[in-house]
C-alpha cells in the first residue's frame, strides 16, 4: 500500500473540473465549498448590519421606513447566526481538520457530508427567497404570536429555510461525532487528541441535541402562521411563554456552537505560536465538555422578565453564574501557557491575543445580565446586543479569523502576506471595540434593542458605533482581499511553515485527497513540542 | 429630560441605587479579571517572545493547585452576585401590600393606562413620588415590555396572562418608557414618559382628569351588562359559584386540584372558563374570548377584588 | 483501537475506501445511526414538552378530544406495528445469516403493516375533517377553545410519525433492491440493520403516541 506509482496529486488538483468539485465527497472541499458560500453570506449579513448602523447615525428613523428597518435587523441576525456563525468553523476548518486530526482518510459519511452542505444551500436560498419575496420581520428569535398571528411577513419560508439548515447543522455534528468515536488512528487516545478535537467534540454533542428541537418549534410556528394550528396562540390557551422556552432551549446551547469551536481553535493556536505543551490539558478538555452540558441547562436566563416563574428563574441564574466558571477556567489555561513559552510574533498571534481581550469581555459582561435583578434593567438593552456580539464576533469570528490565518497554507499552499495579516488583525480588534463598547454605555442607559428610531440623547454614542462599524468593516474587508489574491499567486507554503506539532503538519500542504500515504500511528501527547525538541537535539 | 450627552442612567426609583451598586460591583470584579488576565498575556507575550528561529517553550505541562485556585476564586464570586442579584430580584417581584395599584395594557403600538381613580392616559403615565405603585400589565395582541430605565425596572407584557411589577419613585420628574420586547412596525414608537410628581400635584392632576367612573364602578356595570351577576349571585342560587370573598382564597377544582384565586385565575375563568371548573359546578360558563377587552377585563377584576361577604 | 494495517489487498467490495476494514464500517454505521435516532428523540421531545404543558393546563380539554378519537383503530395499528417489528427483526435476522429469500419475505411484510397503518391513519383523519377537529377556522366552535391545542398536537405528532412511517417504506424498497441482488450476507449487512433500527424506533414512538393521545381517561 505504501506508494502509488504516480506521486499523489494535492486534493485541489485532482480530479478536475466542476463537477468534480459539486459532487466531491472529499471532506477538504467540502470544507473549501462551505468556506466560500459561509463568505457570501457573511457579506450579506454585513450588508444589512451596515443598513442598521447607518440607519442609527441619527435619532430619527429617516434612512429606512421602520418596516425596512425591522427586516434589516430580521435577517441580519438570521441570516448571521444560521448561515454564518453557526456553520463558520465547524463546516470549514473543523470538515478540513476533523479526519486529518484524527489520522483518518475521511469523515465516517462522505457523502452525508456533501448532503450537508446542499442542504445548507437549499435552507439559505429558501431563506433568501423570503428576501426577495419581500423579507421577514420578526427578528431572528421569531417570537410568537408575532410571528405566527401578527406578522404579514414570509415567516413560514425564513423558518423552513432555517429548519432545513438546521439538518445541515445535524448533519455535521453527527458526522463528526462517529468520526471521533470510530476513526482515530490507533495510538491516538482520547487524551491524546488535539483540543481542537475536543471542542468539536463538545460542539456536535450541542448540535445533534439542540438543533432537532428548534427544528420541530419552527416547523409548530410554521404550522400556526400557515394552517392556523394553535399551539402559542393565546386564543385557544397556548402559551407564547412555551415557544420562548423551546426556541431558548436551543439558542442558548446555539452560542456555544458558537463559541466552543473558536475555543478549541485558540487552544491549538496558543500551544503552536508558544510551542509549547497546552497548561492543564486535561482542564481545558473537560471545559469544553462542561460547558456544553451545563449549558443546555441556562436557557431561561433570556426570560427573566418573560412571567417565567421566579423560581425557574432562580435555577437558571445559578447554573449561569456556574457555567462561567470553565469559561475561566480555560483563559486562565491558554494564559498561563503563554508562560516561558517561545512566542512567535507572526499574524496568528495577533489574533489569539486580540480574541482573549475581547472574548474576556464578553465573558464578564455575561456576568451582569446572569444576575437577575441587574439583568432586569439590562434585558433586552443594547447591552445584551454588545454582549453577544462579543462573544460571537469577538470571540468566535476572531478565532475563526485566526484559525484561518493559521491554517491558510495548508488549506491552499499558499501564504499570505504577513504585514497585511498583522494590519487587518489590529484593525479588526480596534474596530470592533470602537463598535461595541459605546452599545455597553447606551445599553446601561437604557436603549432597547430593535429601535429604529430613538432619544437624542443617544446619537453620540451611536455615532461612534457606527463609525467603529467602518474600521471593523474595512478590516473584514481587507482580509477577504488578500486572502482571495493569494489564491492566484503560486504555492508556496512549506509544509510546516509555523514549526507546529499536530497530524496535519506532517503532511504536504496542500494534502493529498486520501491525506495521508502511510496510515498514521500516534506515540506522543498532543503539543509534544519539548519531546521533538529534545529528538532533534539526539539526533 | 436628560443632558444631550449622558453616560450614565439617572436613578429616580427606590431599587435604582441598589440595582447601579450591583452593576459597580460586577463591573469591579470584571474589569479586575479583564485588567489582570490581558496584562499578563501582552507581558508574557512579549518577554517569552521568540528568540531564534528553533527555540521550544518550556516542558511545563500544569498544575492542579492553580486549576483548583481559578476554579474556586471565580466560582465563590460567581455566587456573590448570583446570591446578591437574586435577592434584588425578589425585591422587584415582590410589590409591597400597600402599592397603589395602576393598569396598564399594551396594544400594538400604544400603552393604555387607567388610575385608581378611573383617570386614563396613553403612553403616559403620571405616579405621585414615595409611593408604591404596582403596575398590573396585559397585553391585548403580541408580546410588548414596559420598560422605564430611570427606575430600573421592566416586565414584559404577555397576551393571554397578567404580568405585574412595582416602583417607588423618589425623585420628581419626567422619564423615558419605553417598549423593550420588539412587537412590530411601530415598537420603536411604542414609547412614553412617566410623569413623577409631588403626592399633592399628583392627587391635584387625578382631580383634574376626566374619568368615566373608577375601574371598580366599572366593573360592577361590566358584571351586571355582561350577566355575570345572573349566575354568581350572592347566595347558593346561582349556578356559578359565589364571587364574595373569592380572590387570594384556595379553590378546589372539579378533577380534584386546588387553584390559588388570583388575578391569572381570574383572568383564565372569564376568557376560557372550561379550563379550571370548581368543584360541584357544571362546566355551563360561556367564555369570554373577544367580547371584553383586557381593559374590561382588568375592571371586572378590580371589581371581583372587592367582592365581600356580608359580616 | 483498530486493528490498522490488515487485508488492505483483499478488499471486500462493500468497503469504502476511508475505513480499514468491514468491522470499523459496521460500527461506524451502526454508530452514527443511534447517534440520528438521538436528535429524533429531541426532534419528537420538543412535542412532547408541549403535550405535557398543555395537558397539565387543560386536563379538561385533553380528556374531550381523546374521547373524539378511534381506540379501535388506533389498537389496531399498534398490533399492526408490533407485528411489523417483528417482522423487521426476522429480516435483519435473515440478512445476518445471508439468507435470501427470508430476507425478501420479511421486508415485503413489513412494507405490507407499515403500509396497512397509513391506510387506517387515513381514515382516521378523513373521520376528524368531517367532524370539524380539524384546528384552525373551520374547527367546530362549540368546543371549548383548549380543545385546538390538542387537536394542533394529536395532528402535528402523528402527522410527522406517519412521515417517518413513508420515509421508513422508501427505506424498505431500497433495503428491498439489495436484498433481491443478494447484496446483503453475514460481512456485509449494516444497511439492513441500520434500516431495522430506524423502523424499530418510529414503531416505538408509536408505542408511546398511542395511550397518551388515545387512551385519556379511558380506564374509568
Amino acid at each position: 500500500m505504501n506508494h502509488a506509482v504516480n506521486e499523489p496529486r494535492s486534493y485541489l488538483d485532482a480530479p478536475y473540473g466542476v463537477a468534480s468539485w459539486l459532487l466531491t465527497k472529499d471532506h477538504k472541499r467540502i470544507a473549501l465549498l462551505y468556506l466560500i458560500s459561509i463568505t457570501v453570506f457573511f457579506l450579506i449579513g454585513a450588508l444589512f448590519a451596515a443598513g442598521i448602523r447607518a440607519e442609527l447615525m441619527t435619532p430619527e428613523g429617516d434612512l429606512f421606513t421602520a418596516d425596512m428597518y425591522n427586516k434589516l435587523f430580521t435577517l441580519h441576525g438570521v441570516v448571521m447566526v444560521f448561515f454564518f456563525l453557526i456553520p463558520s468553523i465547524p463546516a470549514t476548518l473543523g470538515n478540513f481538520l476533523v479526519p486529518i486530526m484524527c489520522g483518518a482518510k475521511d469523515l465516517a459519511f462522505p457523502k452525508i457530508n456533501l448532503l450537508s452542505w446542499y442542504l445548507y444551500l437549499i435552507g439559505a436560498t429558501l431563506t433568501l427567497g423570503a428576501v426577495f419575496m419581500g423579507g421577514v420581520d420578526t427578528g431572528w428569535t421569531f417570537y410568537t404570536p408575532y410571528s405566527s398571528m401578527a406578522s404579514n411577513t414570509n415567516v413560514t419560508l425564513a423558518a423552513v429555510g432555517v429548519f432545513i439548515a438546521g439538518f445541515s447543522s445535524i448533519l455535521t455534528g453527527f458526522n463528526f461525532v462517529v468520526t471521533i468515536h470510530r476513526m482515530r488512528a490507533p495510538g491516538l487516545t482520547w487524551f491524546r487528541m488535539p483540543l481542537f478535537l475536543w471542542a468539536m467534540y463538545a460542539t456536535s454533542l450541542v448540535m445533534i441535541l439542540g438543533t432537532p428541537v428548534v427544528a420541530i418549534t419552527l416547523l409548530m410556528v410554521g404550522a400556526e402562521a400557515a394552517l392556523g394550528f394553535g399551539i402559542f396562540d393565546p386564543r385557544v390557551g397556548g402559551d407564547p411563554v412555551l415557544f420562548q422556552h423551546l426556541f431558548w432551549f436551543y439558542s442558548h446551547p446555539a452560542v456555544y456552537i458558537m463559541i466552543l469551536p473558536g475555543m478549541g481553535v485558540i487552544s491549538e493556536l496558543v500551544a503552536a505560536v508558544s510551542r509549547k505543551q497546552i497548561f492543564g490539558y486535561s482542564f481545558v478538555a473537560y471545559s469544553s465538555l462542561a460547558i456544553a452540558i451545563i449549558g443546555f441547562l441556562v436557557w431561561g436566563h433570556h426570560m427573566f422578565v418573560s412571567s417565567q416563574s421566579i423560581y425557574a428563574g432562580l435555577v437558571f441564574s445559578i447554573i449561569t453564574m456556574i457555567v462561567a466558571v470553565p469559561s475561566a477556567v480555560k483563559t486562565f489555561n491558554w494564559t498561563a501557557t503563554l508562560y516561558r513559552g517561545s512566542i512567535t510574533w507572526e499574524s496568528p498571534t495577533y489574533w489569539v491575543i486580540g480574541f482573549i481581550g475581547l472574548f474576556l469581555v464578553g465573558g464578564l459582561t455575561g456576568l451582569f445580565l446572569g444576575a437577575m435583578g441587574l439583568d432586569v434593567h439590562l434585558h433586552d438593552t443594547y447591552f445584551v446586543v454588545a454582549h453577544f456580539h462579543y462573544i460571537m464576533v469577538g470571540g468566535g469570528v476572531m478565532a475563526f479569523l485566526g484559525g484561518v490565518h493559521f491554517w491558510w497554507p495548508k488549506m491552499t499552499g499558499r501564504t499570505y502576506p504577513e504585514t497585511l495579516g498583522k494590519i487587518s488583525a489590529v484593525l479588526v480588534f480596534v474596530g470592533f471595540n470602537l463598535t461595541f463598547l459605546p452599545q455597553f454605555v447606551v445599553g446601561y442607559l437604557g436603549m432597547p434593542r430593535r429601535y429604529h428610531a430613538y432619544p437624542e440623547e443617544f446619537q453620540i454614542l451611536n455615532v461612534v458605533s457606527t463609525g467603529g462599524a467602518s474600521v471593523l468593516g474595512i478590516g473584514y474587508l481587507l482580509i477577504i482581499g488578500y486572502l482571495v489574491a493569494s489564491m492566484f499567486k503560486p504555492r508556496n507554503a512549506t509544509a510546516n511553515p509555523w514549526g507546529a506539532t499536530g497530524l496535519e503538519w506532517d503532511i504536504p500542504s496542500p494534502p493529498t485527497t486520501f491525506n495521508f500515504e502511510i496510515d498514521p500511528v500516534v506515540t506522543e501527547d498532543a503539543y509534544n513540542y519539548a519531546g521533538r525538541a529534545q529528538k532533534t537535539g539526539d539526533n | 429630560m436628560q443632558s444631550t450627552f449622558p453616560l450614565f442612567p439617572q436613578a429616580a426609583s427606590s431599587v435604582a441605587s441598589e440595582v447601579d451598586l450591583l452593576y459597580f460591583f460586577i463591573l469591579a470584579v470584571s474589569a479586575f479579571f479583564a485588567i489582570l488576565v490581558s496584562a499578563l498575556v501582552v507581558f508574557f507575550a512579549v518577554k517569552y517572545r521568540r528568540r531564534h528561529p528553533d527555540e521550544v517553550g518550556h516542558d511545563i505541562h500544569g498544575s492542579i493547585a492553580l486549576e483548583l485556585l481559578w476554579c474556586v476564586i471565580p466560582f465563590v464570586l460567581a455566587m456573590v452576585m448570583f446570591f446578591w442579584g437574586a435577592s434584588l430580584y425578589f425585591t422587584l417581584a415582590r410589590p409591597p401590600a400597600d402599592a397603589m395599584d395602576i393598569f396598564v395594557v399594551g396594544k400594538q403600538w400604544m400603552w393604555k393606562v387607567q388610575h385608581p381613580s378611573g383617570v386614563r392616559e396613553i403612553n403616559e403615565l403620571h405616579v405621585p413620588i414615595g409611593r408604591p405603585v404596582r403596575i398590573t400589565l396585559g397585553s391585548e395582541d403580541v408580546l410588548h415590555d414596559y420598560y422605564i430605565p430611570a427606575f430600573r425596572v421592566k416586565m414584559d407584557a404577555v397576551p393571554g396572562k397578567l404580568t405585574t411589577m412595582w416602583f417607588t419613585a423618589t425623585k420628581v420628574g419626567t422619564y423615558h418608557i419605553f417598549c423593550a420586547e420588539y412587537c412590530g412596525t411601530q415598537h420603536s414608537g411604542m414609547i412614553g414618559q412617566v410623569i413623577a410628581m409631588e403626592p399633592q400635584d399628583y392627587e391635584a392632576w387625578i382631580g383634574g382628569g376626566r374619568t368615566t367612573g373608577t375601574a371598580v364602578e366599572n366593573g360592577e356595570r361590566l358584571f351586571t351588562t355582561m350577566a355575570c351577576i345572573t349566575c354568581h349571585k350572592t347566595d347558593t342560587s346561582g349556578r356559578g359559584p359565589i364571587l364574595s370573598d373569592v380572590f387570594g382564597s384556595t379553590v378546589d377544582l372539579q378533577d380534584g386540584r386546588q387553584v390559588v384565586a388570583d388575578e391569572n385565575y381570574l383572568r383564565e375563568s372569564i376568557m376560557n372558563p372550561q379550563a379550571k371548573v370548581v368543584r360541584e359546578f357544571q362546566p355551563i360558563m360561556p367564555t369570554f374570548q373577544g367580547t371584553l377587552s383586557e381593559e374590561n377585563l382588568l375592571q371586572l377584576i378590580a371589581y371581583i377584588k372587592t367582592l365581600k361577604a356580608p359580616q | 483501537m483498530h486493528p490498522a494495517h490488515e487485508n488492505h489487498g483483499g478488499h471486500h467490495p462493500m468497503l469504502q475506501h476511508h475505513f480499514f476494514n468491514m468491522g470499523q464500517q459496521l460500527e461506524a454505521s451502526i454508530l452514527g445511526m443511534w447517534v440520528f435516532l438521538v436528535t429524533e428523540v429531541m426532534f419528537f421531545g420538543g412535542l412532547f414538552m408541549a403535550y405535557l404543558l398543555y395537558r397539565t393546563l387543560y386536563p379538561a380539554a385533553w380528556l374531550a378530544g381523546s374521547h373524539e378519537l378511534n381506540e379501535v383503530l388506533g389498537g389496531l395499528n399498534t398490533v399492526v406495528l408490533i407485528c411489523s417489528s417483528l417482522t423487521m427483526a426476522l429480516a435483519v435476522r435473515a440478512a445476518q445469516v445471508g439468507a435470501r429469500m427470508a430476507q425478501i419475505v420479511n421486508i415485503i411484510l413489513t412494507m405490507g403493516f407499515g403500509t396497512t397503518f397509513l391506510v387506517v391513519k387515513y381514515y382516521e383523519y378523513a373521520a376528524k375533517f368531517e367532524h370539524h377537529l380539524v384546528p384552525g377556522a373551520h374547527f367546530d366552535p362549540t368546543r371549548e377553545p383548549a380543545q385546538q391545542l390538542y387537536f394542533s398536537l394529536y395532528f402535528m405528532m402523528t402527522g410527522i410519525h406517519a412521515l417517518h412511517m413513508v420515509v421508513g417504506l422508501g427505506i424498505m424498497a431500497w433495503i428491498l433492491y439489495g436484498a433481491w441482488k443478494g447484496h446483503f450476507n453475514a460481512e456485509y449487512f449494516a444497511p439492513v440493520e441500520i434500516a431495522g433500527l430506524y423502523w424499530h424506533f418510529v414503531d416505538i414512538v408509536w408505542i408511546f403516541l398511542f395511550p397518551l393521545l388515545y387512551l385519556i381517561g379511558k380506564h374509568q
